[in-house]
């Protein structure tokens, strides 16, 4: 089962907390917001992605489930 | 209650465990007021903010946990496990320690809550989350109601310092609020931004 | 808010071969509102469905699409209605934000009837107990509107209430998320939907939003039937739509033609007289140099090139363009299109919400490297800069207003390239500084500008 990052743009305030702890996958463009990678999060990612998910003050980061 | 000596342990156990519990939870709404406002502690990655606050939140439940279980089980005040999380309804100061509960319960809220951030509303999860602006006051009160030596010594100054570090960091958090632009206004500040950068450069 | 109504005259339908029927929405001339008499008289009573089902069947056999810019199937949102419990929210919108439309005011001002007549089919069947119509704060229009609903309720005819909602004047106002957000009484800002299907009122409340004038090809739809409504249009884009042209002489008309018509044949665009490899096409109104089809969200085509197309996605998707909301103007030939799309592009980045950062941060810093193009002997940094920061908005906000200005943007950068060329070296073809694209004065200032 895929599981996807998802950004909810209008929660985020560009912490920045997530790229700290998933720099593999979250990038931060010139004003401090999330990209996030374009593909499904690697089991060996797993852990860090949901502390990465955990971890954000605004709630705005979250994993997907994709079919 | 004051004529009598403490000379328990458990009493001074719990009398210990209050005052680190009251700094615990003083770290752990100042650190709440730097993640607010996306504040930095020097030297630290962003996301040493958010874990801060949310482990010092962590071991200040379990310093209140000590804090409560003491009390409870000293055999020198008639405080039961109920008077812990209803308030006033113990047989020792119960209006102090009535406080005390209340700030409890409050904490309860708040863990609970933060630890299942994922299964509610991100409103329901905030709202809830500001009840720490009443938690804290209301530990503050409970210290100093509760301790016999409250109004003096070390624990009086530990309680005024607290006060003091968090008024400031209000002070400091109102400020960055006042002036954040509202979302009506982001593009245009940004607009002006690039005039005014590129009447520097002709 | 503006009180006076200027609605744009309604020009005769273009050369239509066969008995399309057209117009159909809008009376054969002028803009006197049509009445409930009249509306009766040309019309016949409303034809409710009758039965759950009924209605989204003949607009799936009728192939009608969205008229308010997506083209999303109607039959597809009716069906979804009809299955949400408990039963939505059903809303007409007629908040038309994009500027240089009037079709959707003009719907509402001249026939009122068919609008309302569609909102409670509607209603009928999502099985909702209230419709909403929402519609920008214009004195006279709303005293209009509240007048037809009433001489409605007053004979009996509609068996659901229809409460007014002001939307704001804002160009992200129309916005599906936006207007949802405005209905539960909030600011009218898109929000984040990563979930597709009917936008949620509240949770377990959905909402079936259509636009105005969907509503009133749905009206007719219910008496004339699928067949009737096909004898217009292309087989993969059937019926007729209100488009809102700016002819090159400055002229405005709001017209109902049937999709698939040529561009050339709205704009009057003569392609004989044009040379070859010529890029100024002259038509009834002037050279024109420019078409943009769709808005401010839609797609610059050099004029000779469009001349060649007709108003069809089939055609204009390829290209980068698309129908939308059916927009169409004609730049004239002594404009400068980089100005003119660098004006709108200012809009564009001040009517962001101001919510995700890179709309708020990206289209502003867009815009004024476009405005940087648009002078003379411009830094090429400005050109690197701009398609940077335009790949970085794409696809990061919560709705798509960074992505439909992009296209726009982006677009006009391919148009007008030779244009760009000129700049560089100091020079313009524009002889007329005047603005030529509608853009409304003022911008937001705070919540309550976005309420």
């Amino acid at each position: 089962m895929e599981k996807r990052l998802r950004v909810n743009p209008v929660a985020c305030a560009g912490h920045g907390a997530c790229a700290e702890l998933l720099p593999e996958l979250i990038s931060l463009d010139e004003w401090g917001y999330p990209i996030v990678a374009d593909q499904p999060v690697p089991h060996g990612l797993r852990r860090e992605a949901r502390r990465a998910v955990g971890n954000c003050p605004a709630l705005a980061l979250s994993l997907a489930r994709v079919a | 209650m004051t004529g009598i000596t403490h000379t328990t342990a458990l009493w001074y156990a719990s009398r210990a465990t209050g005052v680190v519990t009251m700094l615990l939870l003083t770290a752990v709404l100042l650190l709440g007021i730097l993640v607010n406002r996306q504040g930095r502690l020097p030297g630290l990655p962003a996301f040493a903010v958010t874990g801060l606050h949310r482990n010092v939140s962590l071991l200040a439940v379990a310093f209140l946990a000590i804090h409560v279980i003491t009390a409870i089980v000293d055999p020198y005040v008639t405080i039961g496990l109920a008077a812990a999380v209803l308030p006033f309804i113990s047989g020792y100061k119960p209006f102090w320690l009535g406080l005390g509960a209340i700030s409890l319960d409050l904490i309860a809220a708040l863990i609970v809550t933060s630890l299942a951030r994922a299964r509610m509303s991100r409103r329901a999860w905030r709202g809830i989350h500001w009840l720490a602006y009443a938690a804290w006051p209301l530990a503050v009160v409970h210290s100093i109601g509760s301790s016999s030596d409250g109004r003096g010594g070390l624990v009086l100054g530990v309680l005024v310092g607290c006060v003091l570090a968090v008024a400031a960091a209000l002070a400091w958090r109102l400020s960055r609020a006042a002036r954040e632009i509202p979302r009506a206004g982001r593009a245009a500040a940004a607009l002006s931004h690039m005039s005014a950068r590129k009447a520097d450069l002709s | 808010m503006t009180d006076s109504l200027t609605l744009p005259p309604p020009a005769l339908a273009p050369r239509v071969p066969g008995p399309a029927g057209l117009p159909r929405l809008l009376p054969a001339t002028g803009t006197v509102p049509v009445d409930l008499r009249a509306h009766l008289a040309r019309h016949g009573s409303l034809r409710y469905a009758g039965a759950p089902g009924r209605l989204a069947a003949e607009a799936a056999a009728a192939g009608l699409t969205g008229r308010g810019g997506a083209a999303f199937p109607v039959a597809r949102k009716l069906a979804a209605a009809a299955e949400a419990r408990p039963a939505p929210l059903v809303a007409g919108n007629g908040a038309e934000g994009e500027p240089a439309s009037s079709k959707d005011r003009s719907l509402l001002w001249i026939s009122p009837h068919l609008v309302l007549d569609g909102l409670q089919l509607a209603a009928e069947a999502a099985g909702s107990g209230t419709a909403v119509l929402y519609v920008q704060r214009n004195q006279r229009l709303n005293s209009q509107l509240a007048q037809a609903i009433a001489e409605r309720a007053a004979a009996g005819i509609d068996a659901v209430r229809v409460d007014l909602v002001p939307a704001p004047d804002r160009f992200l106002a129309g916005e599906e998320s936006a207007l949802v957000s405005r209905l539960t009484g909030k600011p009218a800002r898109p929000a984040y939907r990563p979930v597709r299907g009917l936008p949620r009122l509240a949770p377990g409340q959905a909402a079936l939003v259509q636009n105005v004038e969907t509503l009133a090809h749905l009206a007719l739809i219910a008496r004339y039937g699928a067949a009737w409504f096909r004898l217009a249009g292309t087989q993969a884009e059937p019926g007729s739509m209100l488009v809102t042209l700016h002819l090159a002489d400055g002229r405005t008309s709001v017209t109902e033609v049937p999709l698939g018509i040529g561009l050339a044949d709205l704009l009057g665009l003569d392609t004989v007289a044009t040379g070859p490899g010529g890029d100024i096409v002259p038509s009834a109104g002037g050279p024109v140099r420019a078409v943009l089809v769709g808005g401010y969200h839609g797609a610059w085509l050099p004029a000779a090139e469009a001349a060649r197309l007709p108003l069809a996605n089939a055609a204009l998707r390829p290209l980068g363009a698309a129908v939308g909301a059916g927009v169409v103007a004609a730049l004239p030939a002594d404009r400068c299109g980089l100005a003119e799309t660098a004006r709108v592009a200012r809009y564009l980045a001040l009517e962001s919400a101001g919510q995700c950062g890179p709309c708020f941060n990206g289209l502003p810093r867009i815009a004024a490297a476009l405005d940087h193009l648009a002078g003379p002997r411009p830094d090429q940094r400005a050109r690197a800069d701009l398609e940077r920061w335009a790949g970085l908005v794409t696809g990061r906000g919560a709705c798509h207003h960074p992505d439909g200005s992009v296209r726009f943007i982006r677009s006009a950068l391919r148009v007008f390239a030779v244009e760009a060329g000129l700049h560089e070296r100091g020079r313009c073809t524009g002889t007329d500084p005047r603005p030529f694209l509608p853009l409304p004065a003022g911008r937001p200032a705070s919540d309550a500008d976005w309420s």
